[in-house]
């Protein structure tokens, strides 16, 4: 679709150059008058009920302000993470919280403060908390599981043999909490040729985003204005107003730049509301300071697996059937949908004929979960590439010819309900990867130099990348101008601002004439989606088309009631309305704006429709008067899942002797429909290829099991990749076919950005070490120097969140 | 660049500074210890971005913090007050330190430029700043104002660093992004050079 003007083009998104210059601001760089600060009290205990607590020394100090506890904020059902908690589930569960005129008097308060907390049974690792007799992290249960039909506590409790038989990676015979299927299994699996059987661990890790999750907030007029680090917009105002205990009107939440979020700040998390019911509590403005240790506690953290699987293909490589089971670690909030999620990439990616899925999603005393870049399809993305690599050599073909002839596409189903696609092109993906990458030749290089081999590990990733329903709302002033309003969260990836650029390609404005409206509650911001999910791209390329269409209907309207005609006459160019059988007759789109002031009614947005949401309403009542106004829900039609898919190539060399391994090449490429930001997709695809090796060698959670610890809270520790832990050139590549249901033909991609790269890292490690699969992640040097030298790993197998 | 001496400078500073960089955890961990008072000047002059800036500093106070909430300069950030990633690069003397880690009165003699100080006079931007917006850099953008300072204090030793050197030189400053592939491009662009 070479015809875009602007689909398709590189641009500046206008908040790059605060970010370079140090002006942009985040929520931690704001103050106002009268600001005090707090500093939060964290439980040192894994498990326990607070019993007293004695701030008598605490109040005393001069400077301090107030102190807020677990009994000023609303009470959160367990397991839910709470604001502040008198029943700490984990390490770092914040207990109260502290304001003073500094911070130096907020700490020295908190180490005044005495408290005593009665210990209970704690666990850091799903298989021990199965155990009979085993420890439950909550009182109420071990296991917690979410659905749409209903969500409890159980408990669920495995006998020894049950564990004994899954960690020697038989087929778990303990009860299980959630399943579905599709397909006959027992003819798939009788259909096989071959059939493999894997367990496998994937350990959590943090979310560890730049910027610690800081938040600010004051009251005015019954107003709470919260400064906050969101993903998203306009999608956290209902969660933050109802945490808050307010209707939404009455909250403003600003948020301009977010220092990375990765799924842990999708809507409105309990942290962000304390400094709303401090500032109540005290009458100033509270900034809650979170330090790096405390954001490594509540700023999330991937779910971690267990699990057992069994895959059969016929002979030539097509899979027949899947029978996956997963233990989930679902930390101390038991957040949910990873392990079932990852039973639906199954579905999409390798489509088996037949497919079962059973889960258990059980609670450990360790930090909260939460999405994480590809919950669960990332994590079984990593799981299955080795597998499919194990396939190919029994049945000696080649493992790109088994990814195609398994790779998602137009007749691809997905889930337990076998729903169709909008559109996938997998295939087309792994076969432009093969060409940059040259994988045939490849292949037949010299693998061994002394201690030094290469590995080839192809990677493939998905995740659903759109959603539907939300509104669209654009504005042309006098001046000409086009202003779009969006509620698009802005963390990074630029979709707020490549979105908006849909209204500008439709109503034909120069780029440099476009306004965004973004950041702030305050600047009259429709109703968005989520910022996560993959989804703002499609989304929002929709919501915004539907808007710049209705503008466009307005203007031709207004156009034939100025000039005559009907509005068919007219048609668009140069930012101007013009008769399309006289151009001459022509008005500049100042001139429609101006006019629509004095028609009023719908199109200055004195009158809007119906169905648009109240947030879209409120904005378009504020902004009523002031132009020609676009507004509309997206009631476009959609069906089916709305993939977003990526493929990954890699090289690697191993050092036998060391365990260590450099990836010496990387070939990304995307399958998100037409490419709407060439150079903000190939950031995606890199920085995506940078999660996937954190994940697949360095990142995990490592909990002492003993005083339930966890001993990685900085950086260095958790294995964040750093310049010098990736290859300093990454390619990528698109295929850039359009998706029949977004008007531009786009799909989203931050999700399988990752889940190609972590999947094509875990193939190639395998390849490297003759096919041995370790079936964990991360895979760390020690584990590969054991395995070389053929001595047993340190951990019990299947165990996690270990060293 | 040398980067033997902006590691050893580094060195000093943290060791200067091991009370708080030990404890890790808050900006006034070290405060928390009672210190003698009035042992050390409180209002002093400090040389920042060229002009010098009367502050009033507590004795175990960290540059990062004067920066940041004493004279208004948020373009320096905090991302772990450790001296683990680099969001709180600036410059002291020409030679890059994390300021979460630098004690504000080790400064008093030296100049200290940080990330509002790059730019010329007239508002032009550094070519390391206008390469990283060429190159589309940044992501989420938290750490971009340290890469900047990394960046710019690296061309000025080394002009034509190859892009290994650059990926050395950058190596203490983390990118939870992993955007480290543009900062790359946008270093080589900025030395002239083909990414």
């Amino acid at each position: 679709m070479s015809d875009y003007r602007l689909v398709g083009k590189d641009f500046t998104p206008p908040d790059v150059i605060g970010k370079v210059t140090g002006k942009a601001k985040y929520a931690e760089d704001f103050r106002v008058d009268g600001m005090v600060y707090a500093r939060m009290l964290t439980s040192p205990m894994a498990h326990g009920k607070v019993t007293n607590i004695d701030t008598s020394a605490a109040e005393a100090m001069d400077g301090v302000i107030g102190i807020l506890t677990a009994d000023d904020v609303p009470e959160v059902e367990a397991p839910n993470a709470a604001i502040l908690t008198n029943s700490p589930a984990y390490i770092g569960d914040p207990i109260l919280a502290v304001a003073a005129l500094d911070e130096k008097t907020a700490e020295d308060a908190i180490a005044a403060i005495k408290i005593d907390i009665e210990p209970l049974p704690f666990v850091t690792d799903p298989l021990d908390s199965l155990l009979t007799g085993g420890p439950n992290a909550r009182e109420e249960g071990n296991v917690y599981a979410r659905s749409s039909e209903g969500s409890g506590f159980r408990t669920i409790k495995w006998t020894k043999e049950q564990i004994d038989e899954f960690r020697a990676g038989k087929e778990p015979s303990g009860e299980f909490a959630a399943e579905w299927s599709y397909g006959d299994l027992d003819k798939g699996f009788a259909d096989a040729k071959v059939v493999f059987e894997e367990s496998f661990v994937t350990t959590g890790y943090a979310h560890m985003s730049m910027e610690p999750r800081t938040a600010m907030a004051y009251w005015q007029n019954g107003t709470c204005y919260v400064h906050a680090s969101a993903q998203s917009q306009s999608f956290w105002m209902p969660g933050l107003a109802r945490m808050l205990g307010v209707e939404t009107k009455d909250v403003v939440l600003i948020s301009e730049n977010t220092g990375g979020g990765f799924g842990s700040k999708i809507g409105a998390y309990p942290i962000a509301v304390l400094p709303g019911y401090f500032s109540k509590k005290i009458g100033r403005p509270v900034q809650l300071r979170v330090t790096r240790e405390q954001e490594y506690y509540m700023g999330s953290a991937r779910v971690g697996f267990q699990g057992w699987l069994r895959m059969g293909f016929d002979e030539k490589g097509k899979a027949t059937a899947t029978d996956v089971f997963i233990i989930e670690d679902i930390g101390s909030n038991a957040t949910g949908g990873d392990a079932s999620s990852a039973g639906g990439a199954i579905s999409m990616v390798y489509d088996p004929d037949a497919m079962r899925f059973r889960g258990l999603p059980v609670m450990t005393n360790t930090t909260p979960r939460g999405a994480q870049r590809g919950p669960g399809q990332n994590q079984i993305a990593a799981v299955m590439a080795p597998i499919m690599d194990k396939a190919a050599k029994a049945l000696e073909l080649d493992p790109l010819e088994v990814r195609k002839l398994n790779a998602a596409n137009n007749e691809t189903t997905v889930n337990a309900n076998q729903k169709p696609v909008t559109s996938a092109y997998l295939k087309e993906a792994l076969d432009m990867g093969a060409e940059m990458f040259d994988w045939t030749n490849r292949r037949n290089q010299t693998k061994r130099n002394g201690s030094k081999v290469r590995g080839l590990g192809i990677g493939q990733g998905y995740h659903s990348a759109g959603a539907k329903g939300f509104d669209g709302l654009i504005r042309i002033t006098p001046d000409g101008k086009l202003h779009v309003h969006t509620g698009v969260g802005n963390l990074g990836t630029y979709s707020y601002a490549s979105t908006s650029r849909a209204a500008a390609e439709i109503l034909k404005v120069e780029w440099d004439n476009c306004e965004i409206h973004n950041g702030n509650s305050e600047k009259n911001l429709p109703w968005n989606s989520y910022q996560a999910g993959s989804v703002s791209t499609f989304a929002h390329t929709r919501t915004n088309y539907v808007a710049a269409m209705d503008a466009l209907r307005k203007m031709k309207a207004i156009a034939a009631d100025t000039m005559g005609g009907e509005a068919e006459d007219y048609d668009i160019d140069g930012q101007r309305v013009f008769r399309t059988d006289n151009p001459a007759l022509a008005m500049s789109y100042g001139a429609i704006a101006a006019r629509s002031i004095q028609l009023g009614g719908e199109y200055s947005g004195q009158t809007y429709p119906e169905d648009i949401n109240e947030i879209t309403a409120r904005s378009v009542q504020n902004i009523a008067g002031t132009g020609l106004v676009g507004v509309a829900k997206d009631n476009l039609p959609q069906e089916g899942v709305i993939p977003g898919l990526a493929c990954a190539f890699v090289e690697i060399e191993l050092d036998l002797e060391t365990g260590k391994y450099d990836v010496l090449d990387y070939v990304g490429i995307a399958e998100c429909g037409t490419v709407l930001f060439p150079k903000g997709l190939a950031q995606q695809m890199k920085g995506g290829a940078v999660w996937g090796m954190g994940m697949a060698g360095l990142e995990r959670h490592v909990y002492d099991p003993q005083n339930g610890l966890p001993a990685n809270v900085s950086y260095h520790q958790c294995g964040i990749p750093s310049y010098l832990d990736v290859p300093s050139v990454t390619r990528t590549g698109a295929v850039d076919i359009a998706d029949p249901q977004n008007p531009f033909g786009a799909r989203g991609i931050g999700e399988p950005a990752m889940g190609c790269a972590v999947a094509a890292l875990t193939s190639a490690i395998s390849d490297a070490l003759d096919g041995h699969i370790f079936g964990r992640t991360p895979v760390s040097s020690d584990m590969i120097v054991n395995h070389v030298a053929g001595r047993e790993q340190s951990f019990l197998p299947l165990q996690t969140n270990n060293f | 660049m040398n980067p033997q001496l902006s590691r050893r400078r580094f060195i000093k500073a943290v060791i200067a500074s091991s009370a708080a960089a030990a404890s890790g955890t808050g900006f006034h961990s070290a405060l928390a210890q009672d210190k003698p008072r009035g042992a050390v000047e409180r209002l002093i002059s400090l040389n920042v971005n060229g002009a010098t800036r009367r502050v009033d500093v507590a004795p175990q106070e960290m540059l990062a913090h004067t920066l940041r909430y004493k004279l208004g300069l948020t373009g320096t950030k905090i991302g772990c007050n450790r001296g683990e990633c680099g969001a709180c690069t600036v410059q002291i003397d020409g030679i890059t330190n994390y300021s979460c880690s630098t004690l504000t009165h080790s400064v008093r003699t030296r100049a200290v430029k940080t990330v509002e100080g790059v730019q010329a006079a007239d508002g032009t931007l550094h070519p390391v700043q206008q390469a990283f917006i060429d190159e589309l850099s940044p992501q989420c953008g938290f750490c971009t104002p340290g890469q900047v300072m990394s960046a710019v204090a690296l061309l000025e030793e080394n002009p034509k660093p190859t892009r290994e050197e650059v990926r050395h030189a950058m190596s203490g400053n983390l990118c939870r992004c992993g955007a480290y592939d543009h900062y790359l491009n946008g270093i080589m662009r900025a030395s002239g050079q083909e990414s």
